[in-house]
């Protein structure tokens, strides 16, 4: 046995290869507090009493739970709650319906002009929201009298949703052409095919865009804003907390209960669904 | 014998199968036609007329040519402050997200232990709202009572006025996009994952140390998916909008809403985008030609970015 075998771990390898450890995790622990503190802090903030929130302090003393209750039955949270979930469950079954189908004849079909359809859809997956509002809140109100309620946010998203459409079509796309083709020899129609074959194969991705565009509609701010503001019985969470804060200018407590009250359903959810949420994710980039 | 074709007409049963495969096709696109047509076509066309009328929502529009163009260039005060901005936020914020998210999901892959505790608690923040977030931030980065500028107080490091500073104001919002950087870690960490292990190994047999690695095995591996990444980032940043809007509104304690004359993009300005003046000028000034010139300015940019990505990811269309 001779000293080649193995390579001999001189003592400033060893040194080398400790201090790399010892950075590493001082890293992590330094990003780890940058990206959990922000939620401490707004928890701690939310309990704190009316007084002690104008203060610099950073703990709770006491610890006043009661600020969330009385957050909830400010007037108007629960409608807000309310609304945001009506805005993001319909929108998201919606999106689904609308851009599986879409996304289904984008992958499967072979027609002319398949590819301009696909450089279109991308097309207005990167059209800013701001381009095409004017006209579209022109017609909203003058035309059908819509402003003021969520009608204008749902209805857009029975017609497809450009980033879901594309992300499937291109999970789609890996579905093997032989389980299409048996399908057709068996005598199955289009759509039987995409109900019994494709569906149940893209389950992850159809998952995952759903995921996506509940968070979007649940975050969204700028259309509730535009669509909304006008009808307080209308308003979404995040439009809503805006204008919590300026109703209640310098109680950050309140406000950070308000804050954790509405960020609280998100982080829930992530939890729960996470696996399906973070492959989602990667899909966008892998696939993308 | 020469090979030539003749056009010969396909059968009757041939042209009818054509014709009802097409009609399937047309069905099944049906939602994204009417919907592109209905949302994307119809306010483009829209738009670019308004943007050469003068109109204010209520009496009918006027052909004016190019007086707004003129105006929103030359004589509209917030433009080029909010070009300038959103240049600003294109190069800072894309650049740093992309660094980070590449820098985190490397130091998740390498910490075996946890990680996946780790990619959770990095990914969380990206999903929060962003009112919430954007609120959070500025509590934290209250110049004077904030958590952020008493630890600085106490280490003797100078104390920036963040959100309530001109200076310090855009990049208190770097801070807050990096804090929300989760997706683009999760979708670094899936590539440097694609990276196949044999070409480390074969790095390091040759002496490679980690810097070189990183060099000429990683990152030759990660330039498409970085080079998305940047174009998106690019993409987004261009629409940036309820950030830095809800910052400056909640940060100078005015309150918004149509019609209200608030500062746009407080500090002094440096806070403003291109977004938040299609809104200042259509729902506030309710100038409604001019913000659709800011509309139109934006959706050139928008879509010169997108021919970008377009022509870099060749394999976009997927196989055919």
């Amino acid at each position: 046995m001779t000293a080649a075998t193995a390579p001999a771990r001189e003592p400033s390898t060893r040194m080398k290869s400790a201090l790399q450890w010892i950075a590493l995790h001082v890293f992590a622990i330094a990003a780890v507090l940058f990206f959990v503190l922000p939620f401490v802090f707004v928890i701690l903030t939310a309990v704190m009493s009316d007084q002690q929130s104008l203060t610099g302090d950073l703990w709770p003393k006491p610890f006043v739970w009661h600020n969330l209750v009385d957050v909830w039955h400010t007037a108007g949270f629960a409608t807000w709650w309310r609304n945001t979930l009506i805005y993001a469950v319909v929108g998201t079954v919606l999106t689904l319906l609308s851009s599986i189908p879409v996304a289904y004849a984008l992958a499967c079909f072979r027609f002319r002009g398949r590819n301009i359809a696909m450089m279109a859809v991308i097309a207005t997956m990167m059209l800013p929201p701001q381009v095409a509002i004017i006209p579209l809140y022109l017609v909203w109100s003058k035309d059908f009298g819509l402003t003021g309620t969520l009608w204008p946010l749902i209805i857009p998203m029975a017609f497809g949703d450009a980033f879901s459409i594309f992300l499937l079509r291109q999970f789609m796309l890996t579905v093997p052409r032989d389980y299409l083709e048996a399908a057709k020899v068996d005598g199955c129609s289009d759509l039987q095919i995409l109900l019994r074959v494709v569906i149940p194969m893209v389950r992850p991705a159809i998952a995952a865009v759903g995921l996506f565009q509940f968070f979007y509609c649940w975050n969204d701010y700028f259309g509730p804003q535009i669509y909304t503001s006008e009808n307080p019985a209308a308003w979404t969470l995040s439009y809503g907390l805006q204008s919590f804060k300026s109703a209640h200018h310098t109680n950050w407590n309140l406000t950070m209960a308000a804050t954790l009250l509405v960020m609280a359903p998100v982080i829930i959810i992530f939890f729960l669904a996470q696996k399906a949420f973070i492959e989602g994710v990667a899909l966008t980039g892998v696939k993308g | 014998m020469g090979q030539w074709r003749r056009r010969t007409r396909a059968s009757p049963a041939l042209r009818a199968r054509r014709r009802r495969e097409t009609l399937r096709t047309v069905a099944f696109l049906s939602p994204w036609l009417i919907g592109t047509g209905l949302f994307f076509i119809y306010p483009l066309i829209t738009t670019a007329w308004l943007s050469f009328s003068h109109y204010d929502g209520f009496n009918s529009p006027t052909w004016v040519g190019l007086t707004n163009w003129h105006y929103v260039f030359t004589a509209y005060p917030f433009f080029w402050p909010a070009m300038r901005n959103t240049l600003w936020f294109v190069v800072v914020l894309v650049t740093a997200r992309v660094i980070t998210g590449l820098a985190l999901g490397m130091l998740v892959l390498k910490i075996k232990r946890g990680s996946t505790l780790l990619r959770t608690l990095f990914y969380a923040p990206f999903l929060a709202p962003p009112v919430a977030g954007t609120l959070a931030f500025v509590f934290l980065l209250n110049p004077g009572t904030g958590a952020v500028n008493q630890l600085f107080a106490k280490l003797g490091l100078p104390q920036p006025g963040w959100f309530t500073s001109p200076a310090w104001s855009k990049p208190a919002l770097t801070l807050l996009a990096l804090w929300g950087v989760g997706d683009l870690m999760v979708i670094f960490m899936a590539s440097l994952l694609d990276v196949p292990r044999e070409l480390y190994e074969a790095a390091e047999l040759d002496g490679a140390g980690a810097v070189n690695r990183f060099r000429h095995v990683t990152l030759p591996h990660l330039r498409p998916i970085i080079g998305f990444a940047v174009i998106t980032g690019v993409i987004a940043t261009m629409q940036y909008y309820t950030q830095p809007l809800v910052a400056g509104q909640v940060a100078s304690g005015q309150i918004g809403g149509s019609g209200q004359q608030v500062e746009p993009g407080y500090p002094d300005g440096s806070t403003l985008t291109l977004p938040q003046l299609v809104y200042n000028l259509g729902f506030q000034r309710f100038d409604i030609g001019s913000a659709c010139v800011v509309a139109m300015v934006l959706f050139v940019f928008s879509m010169v970015f997108a021919a970008f990505l377009m022509r870099r990811r060749s394999g976009f269309m997927g196989e055919d």
